[in-house]
């Protein structure tokens, strides 16, 4: 038999928080824009439309807390995406790290 | 001209007028993808069992795929599993020989023998207790499992594929990836 990797899998894609939806002096807090690592067009970010995305923090007493959201549609044409939580992100989570699951999957 | 007149008669107290009944209607059982079909191998995106590679057996009533690892192989049982966290991989193997026909929603439901003395369960603290597989599972898991394992057993490098761990790397990207 082959040998066991026991490591965790990632099955999940990295993004960062880029910031929210707005214009130049109005912003809409609801919707946050996600860069998908990796997605660098319109034809990549349909892949990920509807996926779920987790914003994960750490609480004071080491344990993890998760804000869950999902790609509700692009954003522009060069792969960002726009995601909504079921909290809004918070403004201190721009520039941080957010996961991109592959459920609910359509491949 | 036609005016609305108020019949000659009408009943003193106001008569209760039932509701329409609300019919619910009979939801079509969930849509099987195309890409997935008895004996394709499929990539399992969460819960326990992530990343394992499992055979897909058969779609049950309740719309949730029927599959199993081999438990031998990969530790995956005879399990229910969604459709939306599931990835179809191109590989299929023959499982014409697997009957799983018994094995239906109801084989899933939990036992409801949690008829403990509460007593009992309150000194015995939040220990969780171990999972009690029944021997009507080990048995079906055996039978569907020994005609699974011959078929994987025939292909080269398939058993090895099964107990491999499905995982992404450093410069994979999912939406570009052929599975």
């Amino acid at each position: 038999m082959t040998t066991v990797d026991k490591r965790a899998p990632r099955l999940h894609v990295d993004g960062a928080i880029l910031g929210y939806k707005r214009a130049l002096r109005t912003q809409n807090n609801h919707v946050s824009l996600i860069k998908i690592k990796g997605c660098d067009s319109k034809e990549d970010a349909d892949f990920y439309l509807g996926k779920r995305v987790a914003y994960i923090t750490k609480a004071q007493d080491g344990s993890f807390r998760v804000n869950w959201g999902k790609v509700c549609r692009r954003h522009g044409s060069n792969g960002v995406v726009r995601c909504r939580f079921r909290r809004n992100l918070p403004p201190q989570s721009i520039g941080s790290r957010v996961r991109v699951m592959l459920y609910p999957s359509n491949i | 001209m036609t005016t609305d007149k108020s019949p000659r008669y009408y009943p003193a107290e106001d008569v209760k007028v039932p509701h329409k009944k609300h019919v619910v209607v009979k939801q079509n059982p969930t849509k099987l993808r195309q890409s997935i079909a008895p004996g394709t191998i499929l990539i399992i995106l969460a819960g326990r069992f992530r990343g394992k590679r499992v055979v897909f057996l058969k779609q049950l009533a309740s719309g949730l795929l029927l599959v199993s690892g081999p438990y031998k192989i990969n530790g995956v049982p005879l399990r229910r599993v969604n459709q939306a966290y599931v990835i179809a991989t191109s590989t299929k193997i023959d499982v014409a020989g697997v009957d799983v026909k018994s094995i239906d929603d109801a084989y899933f439901a939990r036992s409801k023998d949690e008829k403990k003395d509460d007593e009992e369960e309150f000194f015995a603290g939040d220990a969780p207790k171990p999972a009690v597989v029944s021997d009507k599972r080990k048995a079906d898991q055996k039978k569907v499992d020994a005609v699974l394992l011959k078929t994987i057993g025939a292909i080269d490098m398939l058993e090895g594929y099964l107990a491999a761990q499905f995982s992404l790397t450093v410069k994979d990207k999912p939406h570009l990836m052929k599975f």
